[in-house]
């Protein structure tokens, strides 16, 4: 047994735990005011790297941060500890290696959250991922933005199974660690909720790229092909639908085209190279690349063949497209080309005149970005962004166009065009044919208004 | 600690192809936890020890043809096992249970159940999210629009299905298939769409007949719908 209990032999190794319980019996000492000469197990030159002087100057800090590890002090951002800021970390050895218990955190001078839309309901609510610091094409899976119907489950996986059942020819039951087993592929793709932008049909209501479209984000997501699941379990003629069913409290549902099912459909237990977070939908989540993220039923437990959509609250109800007419869109399943200038962007504020980097991010359910171009003039005239790759299908996909602000009035927009030849819309276009009362699908150019003293607002241009 | 020995030995079992490998076994003899141990420490230099491979819940590993999909993973779902799963109610009417319920009683049940958050006149509450279940009809062309079961929801199925699976917020899937075709008929009453007289019944039957304002008001995607010239 370690002497210290803070140092528990499965969280710290027999080197790691005597250098921590030295530094505590240190630091003992040093606030006891006992002499230096006292014979102790902690003598100078005990362990490479660490000595007498640096102890006396950084070590109790050290020590400090050694006694707060696994724990983030309040101070710091969520997902950061706060360690001592060395005055030069030139002169004294940095903090130990592992005192994060092993599972690295960022740093504590980085910020950005998730931010929730204020829903009435905490249970059925959403939070967006802060676009406008993001970098490259992946979101950090702490970022990556949520839609919860009835909460965040907490299951064991262990425990959870997924049921395969309907129109097969023999129903199976899989556990977490049968599915690890099954050949895998991983892919990146971006999941959008449907909802992302609904704010913004009538006139612009949020300020920031985060609330007018951080319900999108992109990740790698590694399992089990559906199709592979399907061939086990063998489709039975006529089947067309697939009910997926989740195992939260809103037991949420949504069928899925057979088609998408055999085509792309992955069952993933896996996010950017660990297992899902449990927001996204730990053990188990399907991914639908490029279908609105409400599909990508999270916590899966069940998936039931039929021959006709099961009709469920969340595409009849929810996630139809209301028509001028009366009539409502059903099953609008496909995310169209989109793209969005995260930098500038709205609530910024650019501090002179001078050389900026425009750079968004733009996406398709049909398919790889071809092209995006970026206005400057509230689209009087376009010029073609570079795409840093990888340009990947169903993918976030950077784009970056350097750009000279002169200090004068400025209307920035992109506008993506995808493989298929679709052009991104402008909101005009869009509200002429689907009116103002449709809530989802919201895929119009964004337009962000750069006003003489820098200040950037989110506008309709 | 037994748990991690215990992986460690199968994983030893299958690689010499014993199969060790029934899911009941294994399940039930799991101790019920609500963290992961950290890795055991293993060797010299006390390395972490791998996950290893994960066991397949299927009694025989059986001919492995990965060709034709036979992994030797997984196991088949009985009928008692999918049933347990199986709350799925659809337009005409498969998947709905047994049982029924009428009027009188689902005005009781709504009133102790539902009546908090949506109102005792179903009208919804704003500010706690809880969305407005009838009147609206009429309204689906207007500036804006009111959409309620009565005046949106195609299918009388999917408000069973969806009360069945997720309702009430606070004790979600706790009503009983009676009481959901008990409050399924007060809603439905209420919205004038079955009669409201006390005694009218729902059962599996007669829930599958039932005609909503709505039912017609639903097209399929038609996008792209949005040509923007370049």
């Amino acid at each position: 047994m370690p002497k210290d209990k803070r140092f528990s032999g499965s969280r710290y190794g027999p080197a790691e735990r005597h250098m921590a319980e030295s530094l505590v019996e240190i630091e003992r000492r040093m606030l006891s005011g006992q002499s230096e000469e006292e014979d102790c197990d902690c003598k100078e030159g005990m362990f490479n790297g660490l000595t007498r002087r640096n102890i006396l100057t950084g070590g109790i800090a050290l020590g400090g941060a050694v006694f707060t590890a696994g724990q983030a002090a309040a101070d710091a951002p969520p997902g950061a500890f706060e360690y001592p800021v060395q005055p030069d970390p030139t002169k004294e050895q940095g903090r130990m290696i592992l005192d994060d218990g092993g599972y690295g955190s960022r740093s504590q001078f980085e910020n950005e959250l998730r931010w929730r839309y204020p829903t009435a309901s905490l249970d059925s609510s959403w939070s967006m991922t802060p676009l406008a610091s993001g970098h490259g094409i992946v979101t950090p899976s702490g970022l990556h933005f949520e839609r919860h119907h009835g909460g965040i489950p907490a299951i064991d996986p262990r425990t959870h199974e997924l049921i395969l059942h309907g129109m097969v020819d023999e129903p199976m039951r899989f556990t977490v660690d049968d599915l690890k087993r099954l050949p895998a592929v991983s892919r990146f793709c971006f999941i959008e909720c449907s909802g992302n932008g609904l704010t913004e049909w009538k006139e612009p209501t949020l300020r920031t790229v985060q609330g007018t479209h951080g319900l999108t984000s992109t990740s790698e997501w590694t399992g089990v092909r559906l199709s592979t699941l399907l061939e086990m379990v063998g489709l039975s003629d006529g089947a067309a639908w697939i009910l997926a069913e989740g195992s939260d409290a809103a037991v949420m549902t949504r069928s899925v085209p057979v088609d998408k099912a055999m085509d792309d459909a992955i069952v993933a237990y896996a996010q950017n190279g660990e297992a899902l977070r449990p927001e996204q939908g730990y053990p188990l989540r399907l991914v639908l690349p490029g279908f609105e993220g409400n599909t990508h039923i999270k916590w899966l437990r069940r998936l039931e063949v039929s021959d006709k959509p099961f009709m469920t609250r969340e595409e009849t109800s929810k996630y139809t497209d209301l028509m001028p007419d009366g009539t409502a869109r059903q099953f609008s399943l496909t995310m169209e080309a989109k793209s969005v200038i995260t930098f500038p962007s709205g609530a910024m504020k650019l501090p002179r005149p001078g050389f900026y980097e425009i750079t968004g991010l733009a996406w398709s359910g049909r398919g790889k970005i071809a092209r995006v171009e970026v206005s400057a003039d509230g689209g009087a005239t376009w010029q073609e962004a570079a795409l840093d790759g990888p340009v990947l299908p169903k993918c976030h996909t950077r784009f970056r166009l350097p750009w000279t602000w002169t200090g004068k009035e400025a209307v920035l927009q992109s506008r993506a065009v995808d493989e298929t030849g679709y052009v991104q819309p402008t909101l005009p276009e869009l509200v002429k044919v689907r009116g103002l009362k449709s809530v989802y699908h919201l895929n119009a150019i964004q337009s962000w208004h750069i006003a003489q003293d820098g200040e950037v607002t989110n506008v309709h241009a | 600690m037994s748990t991690p020995k215990t992986s460690l030995l199968c994983a030893a079992a299958l690689t010499v192809m014993v199969p060790c490998l029934a899911q009941e076994a294994w399940a039930g003899n799991e101790p019920s936890r609500t963290v992961a141990q950290l890795p055991e420490r293993i060797g010299k230099f006390e390395e972490r020890a791998p996950a290893g491979p994960t066991r397949s819940s299927a009694a025989k590993v059986g001919d492995i043809d990965p060709a034709k999909a036979h992994f030797g993973v997984g196991q088949p779902a009985t009928d008692m096992q999918i049933a347990g799963f199986n709350i799925d109610a659809m337009p005409d009417g498969r998947g709905l249970p047994p049982g029924q319920g009428s009027y009188a009683e689902g005005e009781e049940v709504f009133a102790e159940r539902c009546a908090a958050c949506h109102g005792a006149d179903l009208e919804g509450n704003k500010d706690i999210g809880a969305p407005k279940l009838i009147g609206g009809r009429g309204t689906l062309t207007d500036a804006k629009p009111v959409k309620t079961v009565e005046s949106y929801w195609p299918h009388a199925s999917t408000l069973f299905d969806y009360v069945h699976r997720a309702m009430p917020m606070d004790s979600p899937g706790s009503l009983s298939a009676d009481e959901v075709y008990a409050v399924s008929a007060y809603i439905l009453g209420r919205a004038d769409i079955i009669s409201d007289d006390p005694g009218t019944t729902l059962d599996a039957e007669s829930m599958a007949k039932v005609e909503m304002p709505n039912a017609d008001g639903f097209v399929s995607d038609p996008r792209p719908d949005v040509r923007n010239k370049e």
